[in-house]
């Protein structure tokens, strides 16, 4: 493989592309949309869908953009009559069995499959007249995080190599055969009993509604929510999420496909946990504690104060102990979970307001 | 972490040392999977045999707290085969000679004693780790939740010295923060000795720079008391307000009862956060604080890549942001702090007093993402690797000549195990946040306490049978989970729940926690088990 850049032509277009990219790689880099289903620029291809089909001059056959490297000089139509015509055909033959009651599905406007049809102006399978042979599978939603439905699986494999490479296990495979192929955990085995850590890669690189996540049915769609890119709340790791948001309402989360570290990558409390902000205990005013007695016991009780009222006790408090026993004798610990604003803060409010160093926070924990 | 997690993927060999990573770092872990399918060795040395070690081409099952005689054996072998960097060691360290005249008293023999793992497997280590370069060292708490924890990090420092594995791609030291901005803690000053940007409290010129900046006449410059200092300083009232932000010291420190006790000693306790736990029926006023989507910021992650937290709904009721709390408590004292948002904070006073951030502000942030420190100026494009080129901070590496100590606590007749603890994936400390989130006590509904096949054969005890785990502290009523990857003579829970917390059973005494930082033996208590008879009725 050389290592100087390859130029090629895409529609009429000179391109050049670092050598070892496929056609798609390049196109990509090159801002060229070529329609795919089981492609994902995360993983690596397996050519499965040939959605990606482009004619290449001098190429008698029609070529799947996702596997064949690109060479310099090729001169490639992602877009020829014959590549449409046959991307259409290969689009028809899926919709054969894949139900089309995008009504109600939660993937309805971010589904490759329905662009794709979209795009290529088919409105139903030509072949359905012919009585139509969805499948009946069972709906599995046994676990508390996310929804298969493998009769809107279009086997494009995707979530089987995101379970192996982005999420380092294998709990999900292609199973059976021919037209009763699905994918599953290992034959007989439920997910909740297979090696799968339910952190919902599969669910994000999943590009129709086979796979969506369970708090998100009826949340909202697509178009009605924004996203907004933010940092874990978890663990050190410091993924990027993107949180999809209605209103003031997380709908659901993924994983920021450039954001670093984690390139997309979630794991179950990243992408699953998220709802604890809207917990109807959440602390919502001051409180002040009514002791019973002289000394503090477990049976006082905690009345509701206005800020003003709650920090004026705790500031002349704070006061009070500085003035009488000398700064050393107060303390604080900061939250190794806020942000690093806050932590700034408090230890501004210790050293520069109570002249005290007693500053530190839960670093081991 | 001297180096970044991407690199796990790409590194020739990883050295990982008391970490749980699959469950404690998981999206960590998927790079390090991805490093072995594709050539990574893999090097995992725990006391249990947990995930990663089903990856590994050496496991060392040491036993817990044996780690400074293990990795000495370790070098003691790479100096006696030669296999170190002698370059690297003198052109760029320091105190070579202590170190070789103290791990020349650990032959591999020896090490093997203590650890328990195989004389040869210690050689096999070294020589790997001698032949492969670079290498990452990657440890978490499983190092540092020990009286011997800044000692084993040490010792860890001189195996990369020693290697010249400092200040190259997939080398370098690297501690897998805990928490999500455990490091943002650190670098913003929530420690007794320094401001933040690890600028020392008792440097002259540094408090004056503060102070300065503040627009105060004086700092306090003596260093300050840790946590565990503070909390025990509260029954004999040498400590007398105390104010606790975000932490639920009754359920995360070690010995509940104890931490009780010190807690309802206060004479004044403040507790800011977001939902009522275990901490705040001791408080004497509770304050409530915004959350995570309810203000702007940022975190620092393990990396040392400061990235944006970003707000999407307003706080509930009257929560406040946690900065407008200290802020506004300040202004009871006469002083009126200028900024008044996060980016405020960030952009006019973090960032203009500490130089390892200068470069970082909140539009660039916004612009290209998360920015690794240190980033001195605005066109600089961040850190990702520290000590390039064998350039420590303080000029050259230092050697330590380290011996081995035993933890502290260690098991008798009457509590013949050693129990250790850490996090679940599912769930996360004490569960305010995963036990509010729809799925999570789905999945993991309880604690249980991991044991040893051969223990459990012992004492007649079946998997999922309910028993009793002792210390000299506490007690707790718990399943047992009766697991091959467990030693023999070791017990394994969390901290998750309350009623089988294991931290009803450590030790809250300082004389067990690491003499320097004062960091609890979270990892090391000695605890027995007993079956719980049924009563007939
Ligand atoms: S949730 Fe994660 S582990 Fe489970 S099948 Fe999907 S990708 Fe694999
Ligand atoms: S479940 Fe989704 S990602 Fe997986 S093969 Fe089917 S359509 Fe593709
Ligand atoms: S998504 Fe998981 S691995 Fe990533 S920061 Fe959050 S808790 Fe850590």
């Amino acid at each position: 493989m050389g290592t100087s850049p390859v130029t090629a032509i895409i529609n009429g277009k000179t391109i050049t592309a670092q050598p070892g990219m496929t056609i798609m790689q390049a196109a990509q880099a090159n801002g060229i949309k070529i329609p795919s289903l089981c492609f994902h620029p995360a993983l690596a291809s397996s050519g499965a869908c040939r959605v990606c089909l482009v004619e290449v001059e001098k190429n008698p056959k029609l070529l799947p953009a996702c596997t064949t490297p690109l060479t310099e000089g090729m001169v490639i139509s992602t877009h020829s009559s014959k590549a449409v015509a046959a991307r259409k055909f290969v689009v028809e033959m899926i919709l054969i069995r894949h139900p089309l009651d995008c009504f109600s599905c939660e993937s309805n406007g971010r589904c490759d499959l329905q662009d794709l049809a979209y795009e290529l102006g088919i409105e139903k399978s030509p072949f359905q007249e012919k009585g139509s042979v969805c499948t009946d599978y069972a709906l599995d939603d046994t676990n508390p995080f996310y929804i298969r439905d493998m009769n809107k699986c279009v086997l494009c494999g995707r979530c089987v190599r995101a379970c192996d490479w982005q999420s380092g296990y294998h709990a999900i495979d292609f199973q059976f055969r021919g037209i009763k192929t699905t994918i599953n955990p290992p034959v007989g085995r439920k997910l909740e009993e297979s090696d799968c850590v339910f952190c919902g890669q599969c669910v994000q690189a999943c590009p129709v509604g086979a796979l969506t996540e369970k708090k998100a049915v009826g949340q909202g769609r697509p178009w009605q929510s924004r996203t907004v890119r933010t940092t874990c709340a978890y663990c050190g790791v410091g993924c990027q999420l993107d949180l999809h948001v209605k209103g003031d309402k997380i709908v659901r989360v993924t994983g920021t496909e450039d954001g670093m570290p984690n390139k997309g990558r979630l794991c179950v409390k990243g992408r699953f946990g998220y709802d604890f902000i809207y917990s109807d205990d959440r602390i919502t005013r001051p409180l002040i504690r009514v002791r019973k007695g002289e000394h503090k016991s477990p049976d006082d009780e905690f009345r509701e104060a206005s800020w003003d009222e709650a920090l004026d006790l705790v500031s002349s408090r704070f006061r009070e102990v500085i003035e009488k026993h000398g700064p050393d004798a107060v303390g604080g610990v900061s939250c190794a979970r806020s942000i690093n604003e806050d932590s700034y803060s408090m230890q501004k409010l210790f050293r520069m307001v109570f002249k005290s160093n007693n500053i530190d926070h839960c670093a081991r924990v | 972490m001297t180096n970044t997690v991407g690199e796990f993927a790409k590194a020739k060999l990883l050295f990982c040392i008391g970490t749980n990573m699959t469950e404690a770092h998981p999206v960590a872990a998927t790079y390090l999977k991805n490093g072995v399918n594709t050539g990574t060795k893999l090097i995992v040395v725990d006391p249990r045999r947990q995930e990663l070690a089903d990856y590994a081409d050496i496991f060392a099952q040491l036993r817990v707290g044996s780690d400074i005689a293990f990795l000495n054996g370790i070098m003691n072998v790479l100096i006696r085969e030669d296999l170190y960097d002698k370059r690297f060691v003198e052109e760029h360290c320091e105190n070579f000679d202590a170190l070789a005249a103290k791990v020349a008293e650990y032959p591999p023999e020896r090490a093997a004693e203590i650890s328990g793992v195989p004389e040869q497997t210690i050689i096999d280590i070294a020589r790997m780790l001698g032949t492969i370069k670079p290498a990452m060292v990657i440890y978490t708490l499983g190092i540092t939740e020990h009286n011997t924890g800044k000692r084993n990090v040490m010792s860890l420092a001189n195996l990369q010295m020693l290697l010249g594995n400092m200040g190259v791609e997939g080398g370098g030291v690297n501690p897998m923060r805990g928490q999500n901005n455990v490091q943002g803690a650190c670098d913003m000053g929530a420690m007794p000795n320094m401001y933040c940007g690890y600028q020392k409290v008792d440097n002259p010129e540094l408090n004056g720079k503060f102070a300065k900046f503040w627009g105060v006449d004086s700092l306090p410059d003596k260093p300050g008391l840790k946590i565990a200092e503070i909390v025990n300083g509260l029954p004999s009232g040498k400590v007398k307000a105390f104010w606790i932000f975000g932490e639920n010291l009754v359920a995360t420190e070690p010995d509940i009862k104890h931490v009780s006790h010190c807690l309802n000693s206060a004479e004044f306790l403040v507790v800011q956060d977001i939902f009522q736990n275990e901490t705040t029926p001791f408080a004497d006023v509770i304050l409530p604080s915004a959350a995570w989507c309810e203000d702007e910021g940022t975190f620092t992650n393990t990396e040392r890549r400061v990235s944006r937290v970003r707000k999407i709904k307003e706080a509930p009721g009257e929560a406040k942001p946690n900065w407008w709390i200290f802020k506004e408590t300040a202004k009871r004292f006469g002083h009126d702090w200028p900024s008044d948002s996060g980016q405020e904070l960030w952009d006019n006073e973090i960032s203009v007093l500490c130089p390892a951030f200068a470069g970082i502000k909140f539009a660039r942030m916004d612009a290209i993402g998360g920015i690794q420190w240190p980033c001195p100026s605005e066109d600089h494009p961040g850190t990702p690797i520290l000590h390039k080129d064998g350039k420590f901070s303080r000029g050259k590496g230092n050697f330590q000549a380290i011996d081995w100590i035993p933890d502290a606590e260690q098991p008798d007749e009457e509590y013949p195990l050693v129990l250790s603890t850490g996090r679940r994936l599912v769930h996360y400390h004490s569960r305010t946040q995963t036990g509010r989130a729809i799925g999570f006590n789905e999945r993991m509904p309880e604690e249980c306490a991991d044991i040893s096949v051969e223990d459990a054969q012992a004492l007649g005890i079946a998997d999922g049978e309910t028993i009793r785990v002792k210390s000299r502290r506490g007690e707790v009523a718990i399943k047992a989970n009766v697991s091959k990857r467990m030693p023999k003579g070791m017990v394994w829970m969390s901290f998750h729940f309350r009623d089988t917390n294991a931290n009803h059973l450590l030790s809250g005494d300082v004389k067990t926690f690491d003499p320097d930082t004062l960091t609890p033996s979270y990892k090391a208590c000695a605890v027995k088990i007993e079956k719980i008879e049924k009563q007939v009725v």
